[in-house]
């Protein structure tokens, strides 16, 4: 399938390597390792460089997402509202820490800077789904609701 | 050429050279840490920064050219406090063990913070921790220690072509690291060490053998042995404060006997011992149709880099083990068997300049029934160490001789340690045994100095013998893609994986004289045209071998002791 990616773009020419890694990550939802190599094989760079560009920019991600994706707005009235304590009662619940998946690959915990939702702050996304003034309590509630299996 | 003034001095710099250039030229020193002779400037690190008036901000001088009628500042009290925060901020996000750290007393950073009065912590906060990659038998990786200057990246990319380290992540994450931080070992790094050498702290260093050789030494049942590269007596002395390019083989030979060391052998033996290896393959290689070109097999960071990239052409690497692998194999058959001691008891230790001779020396392909050719590596930097620690005064050494039989060598084997030595002591050597006629002129100009690719063409008999000498194996790429596809017009092709060769190796003193390449060549050069027997094949000793043991070059023993063979490595 990624050959069909390979297709659009002139072979050795590096300097569409971050089209060319945007494009996988569609494909696959991540960057994973054996692309990477066929990647720095077809733009003419060594592994290590297009590792570090992949690792420099937020938007790849090298590890596949979870079923479901968490993320915690540490924006400034998220952080005022102590968003903090919130992602760590995440991070100990899931047993992760931001930017991490789960090991049951249930759940992918991520941080953003702020989702335009300051009114109901700490806020906090699953998915599609917009939890405001969220409680530490709540959390294993939250939880439990996107761990069962969906029938 | 433009007028410029800096420090209110008048200096006159050519067009288009930078501040820091003209700087020094009119002996202004400015700090630099990432900057890189000859390599494009990438202004990371600001350190060279000074004052240009009518600039707003302070200017990095190794990436800013000269303009006629520039006033510049280099020693201004604004940026004198730039560069002591530059240090500062640097000093804390490092480990505070210089007292323990294998770069005390010869690191960049130390130096700085000496040369900008640094004596509080001003900035102490978080720091970054990672862990040290022990993964090489011929490098360590301690990102700790790491200020991001780049000039190991960048001899890695640009000089070796290799790229197996980069900068990953970003901010205060950032670290120079392999792909998937998975260790160095696992890479396609060839642990050349050319990174060690430009390295400012003890970020990248040597992997020590110290240990075992220190406890081989101690054993009552090892009979220890040692040998040196002809690249390490041209460098030694340069830790000791002597001239550049002192010749110091005798007192090395004395050291290592007052070290513990039974018996002080010649890896130049050996190297004539390669040369007729070698010769008589190329020949067999001409003459019986097999592949062409053939290149030489002394350096394994060559050997390794074409293991990663092109395992394809692995038969076109000359099957002759390196110098000292041989050496070690003689040692423990021809030599032990003649002394009467058991193998297993010889400990051989070769000094080298190099540090991938240390992953070499673990190569499963080098050992007979389990037991090691070569039992342990020893960089020229450790040996000093040891020589240090031993109490041994070594300028005021008495010189000795090696011991013999393994001891005795010619000029050809000498100049190993330089690039287009190794092809220089092989035209000596094939042309006699083609011919059998010598060579009017020994010298061969062509293939001698710091060009990436040299080449010679030489008429023997009817054949036009077309060689080439790739000095640096960044150097290396066109030749390989040419054999590929089969228009290479080269019989035999000399890689060596470091610029300069061996004598630029990655285990020699760590230092920034400029002029240190030339010295040290032009030492092998003179010792090699001071020796009486200056071919490979007037090596006594090692025509003895022949008639003892061997019986003639390729032999079918000879196979089985010198020769080897190689592994394809993933990319």
């Amino acid at each position: 399938m990624h050959k069909q990616i390979f297709e659009k773009y002139p072979p050795k020419d590096k300097s569409v390597l971050i089209a060319i890694l945007q494009d996988v990550q569609n494909h696959f939802g991540y960057l994973p390792e054996t692309e990477l190599q066929e990647v720095a094989d077809f733009v003419g760079l060594p592994l290590s460089r297009v590792y570090g560009v992949a690792t420099f920019y937020n938007q790849f991600r090298l590890t596949p997402l979870g079923e479901n994706v968490i993320r915690v707005c540490r924006g400034t009235a998220c952080h005022v509202s102590n968003s903090a304590n919130i992602l760590f009662n995440l991070e100990s619940a899931l047993n992760v820490k931001a930017g991490q998946t789960t090991r049951d690959k249930k759940f992918t915990l991520e941080t953003v800077a702020c989702i335009g939702a300051c009114s109901i702050a700490p806020v906090i996304t699953v998915n599609e789904d917009y939890f405001g003034k969220v409680a530490v309590k709540e959390i294993p509630n939250i939880l439990k609701k996107y761990s069962t299996p969906k029938k | 050429m433009v007028e410029l003034t800096i420090n209110k001095i008048k200096v006159n710099a050519e067009e288009g050279m930078t501040i820091l250039d003209a700087a020094k030229k009119a002996g202004i020193a400015i700090p630099t840490l990432c900057h890189l002779k000859d390599l494009f400037p990438t202004g990371a690190c600001r350190i060279c920064s000074v004052e240009v008036e009518g600039q707003r901000g302070l200017i990095p001088s190794c990436a800013y050219p000269v303009s006629e009628g520039m006033i510049v500042d280099t020693n201004s009290p604004r940026v004198r406090r730039a560069r002591k925060t530059i240090v500062e901020l640097l000093i804390e996000n490092h480990p505070q063990d210089c007292l323990v750290c294998v770069r005390n007393k010869n690191c960049e950073l130390q130096d700085l913070s000496a040369q900008y009065g640094v004596r509080e912590h001003r900035y102490a906060g978080e720091a970054k921790e990672h862990a040290i990659d022990l993964s090489s038998p011929s490098l360590e990786r301690d990102p700790a220690k790491c200020i991001l200057c780049g000039r190991c990246v960048r001899v890695c990319n640009e000089v070796q072509n290799v790229g197996a380290i980069d900068f990953t992540n970003r901010g205060f994450q950032s670290t120079v690291t392999t792909p998937y931080n998975k260790g160095i070992n696992i890479s396609d790094c060839i642990l050349c060490g050319q990174c060690i050498l430009v390295c400012p702290t003890a970020a990248l260093r040597e992997k020590s053998a110290s240990k075992e050789v220190s406890n081989a030494l101690n054993s009552k049942s090892k009979y220890c042995v040692a040998q040196i590269a002809p690249a390490v007596r041209a460098s030694l002395g340069e830790e000791y404060n002597m001239p550049l390019g002192a010749d110091v083989t005798g007192q090395i030979v004395t050291g290592l006997r007052r070290l513990g060391f039974k018996k002080v052998f010649d890896t130049n033996f050996a190297a004539d011992l390669t040369i007729m290896e070698e010769a008589t393959e190329l020949i067999n290689r001409v003459t019986k149709n097999k592949p062409l070109p053939m290149f030489t097999s002394c350096c394994p960071g060559w050997v390794k880099y074409i293991e990663h990239n092109k395992p394809n052409l692995l038969n076109h690497v000359s099957t002759c083990k390196s110098p000292h692998e041989m050496e070690g194999a003689i040692l423990k058959t021809y030599y032990a068997k003649k002394m009467g001691i058991d193998p297993k008891d010889i400990y051989v230790v070769s000094i080298m300049p190099c540090t991938v001779k240390k992953f070499e020396s673990h190569r499963p392909e080098l050992s007979e029934e389990h037991l090691a050719d070569v039992d342990a590596v020893l960089t020229t930097r450790e040996l000093v160490r040891f020589f240090n620690m031993a109490g041994i005064d070594f300028a005021d050494l008495p010189q000795d001789n090696f011991d013999n039989p393994l001891g005795e060598s010619t000029g050809a084997a000498v100049i190993f340690g330089t690039s287009g030595g190794v092809m220089e002591a092989a035209l000596r050597t094939a042309y006699n045994m083609l011919t059998g006629k010598e060579l009017e002129k020994l010298e061969f100009d062509d293939i001698r100095g710091f060009d990436g690719v040299k080449e010679l063409s030489i008429k023997v008999n009817d054949l036009q013998l077309n060689v080439a000498v790739v000095n640096g194996v960044g150097n290396v790429a066109k030749i390989l893609d040419d054999v590929e596809q089969g228009i290479c017009k080269y019989h035999f092709i000399e890689v060596m994986a470091c610029p300069g060769g061996c004598i630029n190796g990655g285990g020699q003193p760590i230092h920034s004289k400029p002029e240190k390449l030339m010295k040290r060549v032009k030492a092998l050069y003179s010792i090699d045209s001071k020796m009486f027997h200056r071919k490979s094949h007037e090596n006594e000793a090692v025509k003895t071998l022949y008639k003892e043991f061997f019986v003639e070059p390729n032999s079918h023993k000879a196979h089985e002791i010198l020769h080897t063979s190689y592994t394809p490595r993933k990319k």
